[in-house]
């Protein structure tokens, strides 16, 4: 096992030629983190659309919305939303926008793009298993797409499909036929992708660091992403057999989930002594740990982007950083069982899940502290990335302060299953998240690209962007006091009619940030084929990204070994040259 | 305050130390995070049990079948031969090239892969021996997870098998790092034996 070699650990592959083997079956990682980019771009917009519709059936539950009926002719006849189709469409946004725009894009799209070249690497440590990591990923999110396609339609169990609605087949409902077995499959590929990209984000930070990238030199980036693969190796390998055992009782006839004696549609289910709770379980023992997975290279990508705009490091130091991005994944499974405070669990137990649910906010808070501490009193260089950076924390504070009523086990009972709860996961996971990307984006774009992308339009694209998101989800919090159950596709009860009116205004704002989000697309297609070239350096940052050119060549530094000399975030050293030092920089650094 | 000036030259013994260091091997690191990855999925597949066999009364014990007794004894033996393969090509590369241990290595390597097999064929008689005493996949919990658990692990197992395929096609080729692919499967061909041992475990207690 202690073979040493002379030989480089990964051996070099030439440059690929033709299209095919450059752009679609490529074992480039560049090329791989922009397919997952891109996927997580198709990805959203259809999350998106699939929001607008309900959103518009919430605020206006007797509007026929044209075209609809084209897409399911059963689940919208007319054009008007059966309820059981509003549940179809609620369990595709959500599948689509946790899984394949939350977790590719932050996580696999930057992340394959950056984390090689940030550590100094040509490649990733295993390419073939990169290209199947993306090409299983790609297959799933077909997979999933089919299930609009089949006769019943999606399934309408929700993101969570749970047990034992997903689990007896065709007698819960429209979808939960073939449309339930198409979204068991592709998630159960998804997770195969998301193990292989792990295991390449683990092997690459472990193995493949060049000269004198030490992990203390690491940028807060790579290390996120890292943290974030160990997460997401144990999570999916949760979910994964998980996937299959609903598989088997699904079309095998096992009782894993489905209890027995249980009558559905006037059916006596086959099943016996199976237990919902346990799908639960299993579910949420990986679906706690992915809300980090979503999170945690956003609190990478911001940690990483401030001190370029703050020109200082970051208020603390890194290690502080780390160590709160090691907690937070660490006690991200400990706590599932949050989830369940009124599922039918032992009560009991639910204090065991609430209090290291209220310990994951010591690392969040002293992280959030980390980065408005370091805004304080800096000349803060107002790009676009960094106002998306502030308006992460902004986002990432509004949704974590929900979460300390939604921890407690006796406030949870009264505020489970309603508004409140959307409105708080929204914030803290989706749209924290989201702002990461789009400040990953505006910052990165011109090293993946080589254009400069327009910062007018970019401002205005943050600031519709920032007031649209607080005018859709700060309401809700309010309808959730209120006693508004969220999953009903009309209210008919006196005290929801009466806050009809609130989801009106609800869904104008989300029509509108939506629109914004052309801003944003048109900024990015003019960008890449008009935008003005990128310099290799434009924002004066100091890590091995911005060492190479815009775009880099496919070997990421056209044959140079880079010998790493300084750490990730020296700016405004007293004494050096510039107010930047590079990380490949000899000279001395000096410190007082 | 006084004034430090850091020079990368100045840890001298710092930058020697990163100089020297050996080069890491991608396979070695990423075999053992496949393996923990399997762990944990069995480690998942195994409290799924305990909660199932709890929740509801129609747990059927049943005797375990025999052959799976000697079933471990063929797998163990396999990670034995694996390791004289193993020797006979580590004496190999230290020493001068000499054929008759080359071929007796190749040698433990085949009987390592047809242990394997007849590991498979073993499992697929038990298998067998289950649908005679009239359990199937769908019959009782206990069934279905034992029919899961021996499958999972044996698509494991045929991995492997695949696995040192490879590796021999690349001994035998004499590729570059091809001793470091035997010592990376070894890694793997191990887990998979401990893990039947665990699972053979979990199956006499539970079943």
């Amino acid at each position: 096992m202690h073979e040493t070699s002379a030989q480089p650990a990964v051996h070099h592959h030439s440059p690929p030629q033709g299209f095919i083997n450059k752009y679609v079956f490529s074992l480039d990682h560049k090329v791989i983190g922009l397919q997952y980019y891109g996927l997580a771009l198709a990805a959203v917009f259809i999350g998106m659309i699939l929001s607008w519709l309900m959103r518009l059936h919430l605020g206006w539950a007797n509007l026929a919305i044209p075209g609809l009926s084209h897409l399911s002719a059963n689940g919208a006849p007319g054009g008007l939303m059966t309820p059981e189709y509003y549940l179809s469409l609620m369990t595709m946004h959500g599948t689509i926008m946790v899984f394949f725009v939350l977790t590719n894009a932050p996580f696999a799209g930057f992340g394959n793009y950056f984390l090689p070249i940030q550590v100094g690497a040509e490649d990733m440590a295993f390419p073939r298993f990169n290209m199947m990591s993306f090409w299983t990923t790609f297959a799933a999110f077909l997979v999933l797409m089919a299930a609009f396609f089949v006769h019943d339609g999606p399934p309408l169990s929700g993101w969570t499909t749970y047990a034992p609605l997903s689990s007896v087949g065709a007698a819960a409902g429209p979808g939960e036929a073939m449309g339930q077995n198409l979204w068991a499959v592709s998630i159960a590929l998804f997770c195969v992708g998301q193990l292989l990209g792990s295991l390449n984000f683990i092997a690459t930070t472990l193995d493949l660091r060049t000269k004198g990238m030490t992990l203390a030199r690491m940028p807060l980036s790579t290390w996120a992403w890292f943290i974030t693969a160990c997460i997401g190796l144990l999570a999916f390998a949760d979910l994964l057999p998980a996937c299959i055992l609903l598989i088997l009782d699904r079309t095998a006839g096992t009782s894993f989930f489905t209890p027995g004696g249980l009558v559905v549609s006037d059916t006596m289910q086959p099943h016996s002594g199976g237990s919902p709770l346990l799908w639960q379980h299993l579910f949420w023992f990986f679906g706690h740990p992915e809300v980090y997975i979503a999170i945690v290279p956003g609190f990478g990508i911001i940690s990483h982007i401030l001190p370029t705009f703050t020109r200082k490091p970051l208020l603390g130091g890194m290690r502080v950083m780390i160590g709160c991005m090691i907690a937070i994944g660490f006690l991200s499974y400990m706590v599932w069982g949050h989830h369940m405070f009124v599922s039918g669990m032992n009560p009991f137990s639910a204090i065991l899940f609430s209090v290291p649910t209220l310990i994951i906010t010591i690392p969040a808070t002293v992280a959030t502290l980390m980065w408005l501490g370091s805004i304080y009193g800096a000349n803060l260089r107002m790009t676009t990335a960094a106002l998306f950076c502030l308006g992460f924390i902004s986002v990432f504070i509004s949704g974590g302060i929900s979460g300390f009523f939604l921890a407690q086990p006796a406030i949870d009972t009264y505020l489970h299953a309603t508004y409140f709860v959307v409105a708080h996961f929204h914030f803290v996971m989706a749209v924290a998240a989201i702002f990461g990307i789009f400040a990953g984006t505006y910052f990165w774009m011109p090293k993946m690209i080589g254009r400069m992308m327009n910062e007018t339009l970019g401002k205005l694209h943050f600031w519709l962007t920032f007031i649209g998101v607080y005018c859709i989800f700060m309401p809700m919090h309010y309808l959730g006091l209120a006693g508004n159950v969220r999953r009903y596709s009309s209210f008919t009860d006196d005290y929801l009619v009466r806050l009809i009116p609130v989801h009106q205004f609800i869904t104008i704002a989300a029509l509108l940030t939506g629109a914004a989000q052309l801003i944003f697309l048109y900024n990015l297609v003019h960008t890449r084929w008009w935008g003005p070239l990128a310099p290799d350096n434009p924002w004066e940052a100091t890590t091995l990204e911005w060492s190479t050119t815009s775009p880099p060549p496919f070997d990421n530094f056209g044959g140079r070994h880079l010998v790493v000399h300084q750490g990730p975030y020296e700016y405004s050293v007293e004494g050096a040259s510039s107010d930047y030092i590079m990380q490949t920089e000899s000279q001395p650094v000096i410190k007082s | 305050m006084a004034t430090t000036i850091y020079t990368h030259a100045e840890p001298a013994a710092a930058r020697l130390r990163i100089v020297a260091a050996p080069k890491a091997i991608p396979a070695q690191t990423g075999v053992w995070v496949a393996v923990s990855a399997i762990a944990m999925s069995f480690a998942a597949l195994t409290s799924a049990l305990v909660v199932r066999q709890a929740s509801g009364t129609d747990w059927q014990h049943f005797v375990v079948p025999r052959i799976l007794y000697l079933d471990t004894l063929i797998l163990i033996a396999s990670s034995y031969t694996l390791e004289l393969s193993r020797k006979r090509f580590a004496a190999e590369a230290a020493g001068p090239e000499r054929a008759t241990l080359r071929s007796s290595g190749l040698y433990w390597l085949y009987m390592t892969q047809t242990l394997g097999l007849l590991f498979v064929a073993g499992q697929f008689l038990a298998w067998r021996s289950l649908a005679a005493q009239g359990l199937f996949l769908a019959t009782s919990p206990s069934s279905s997870f034992f029919y899961l658990l021996t499958a999972m692990h044996g698509l494991h197992l045929l991995g492997g098998v695949l696995g040192l395929l490879y590796v021999g096609f690349r001994l035998r080729r004499r590729a570059r790092n091809a001793q470091t692919s035997l010592g990376t499967a070894a890694v793997y061909w191990h887990f998979v034996d401990l893990l039947w041992v665990y699972l053979l475990l979990v199956i006499a207690i539970r079943m």
